[in-house]
């Protein structure tokens, strides 16, 4: 796939750190508010998505590894795995939301009820928000990248 | 027809049985008005998981393990898609 014209490449250039930004408020957020790792890391890699249409997935291709992309997915998938480990050494159980009440971060309680929005609040669900967030955007962006960028590159099949 | 085309079409009749049995044996939309969980969850998010989003809660704390599974089935296929598209050596 070749780049588009300038005109959306200078638009796609404006709209792409709002895009990211939404899609890292959201994963912040997760905890708050509608949405969460999967949905934010979704709206973040759609961002970069537009990127590979507008300049190119071989442009993109030799900025980017995708191999790079496929070890953030990983991190993210063992971070994700990791905080439930702790989960099961700190606090008894696999998933166990252990820093609830701990004194160390994230560990306010709520009231019950309609209460303001704290954000150093729910434990390990940001932590775990996080993870996934990291690999959902590095995931679904090697996902495009690669299929885009084999389905233009002649000799790649071979 | 071939062997191969039965065989197929046999699959196919007997997933579609079991679909369309699946679709009409599925209670109906909202069939217990009120039940003891969704109170339980309504009631204790806030106090147990100190978690003012519901919803989050349950992805990640209550049923931790599904999201668990979800997060297997986007590795599963990040992988899958890089080893199909991976370059061949001649």
């Amino acid at each position: 796939m070749s780049e588009m014209s300038k005109i959306v490449r200078t638009l796609s250039n404006v709209i792409f750190p709002f895009i990211m930004i939404f899609g890292l408020y959201i994963i912040a957020h997760g905890h708050l508010t509608p949405g969460g790792g999967f949905q934010g890391g979704a709206v973040a890699a759609s961002g970069c998505a537009m990127l590979v249409v507008a300049y190119g997935s071989t442009w993109v291709f030799e900025k980017i590894k995708a191999s790079r992309l496929s070890a953030f997915e990983s991190i993210g998938a063992l971070g994700f795995i990791g905080v439930a480990f702790f989960g099961l050494i700190f606090g008894g159980w696999f998933f166990n939301n252990f820093l609830v009440r701990s004194g160390i971060i994230f560990n306010n309680v709520p009231a019950t009820g309609y209460t303001g929005a704290d954000f150093n609040t729910a434990g390990v669900l940001p932590l775990m928000n996080f993870a996934v967030g990291v690999k959902v955007i590095a995931g679904l962006f090697v996902i495009v990248l690669i299929m885009a960028y084999a389905s233009s590159v002649k000799e790649w099949k071979q | 027809m071939s062997v191969r085309n039965i065989i197929a079409l046999i699959m196919f009749t007997i997933l579609a049985v079991f679909f369309v049995f699946t679709a009409l044996m599925i209670h109906p939309f909202g069939d217990p008005k009120v039940s003891k969980m969704d109170d339980y969850i309504i009631m204790n998010t806030q106090n147990e998981t100190g978690t003012n989003s519901g919803v989050t809660t349950i992805v990640f704390d209550y049923r931790g393990f599904d999201t668990l599974g979800e997060a297997t089935i986007l590795f599963a296929a990040v992988s899958g898609v890089l080893m199909i598209f991976r370059r061949v050596k001649k």
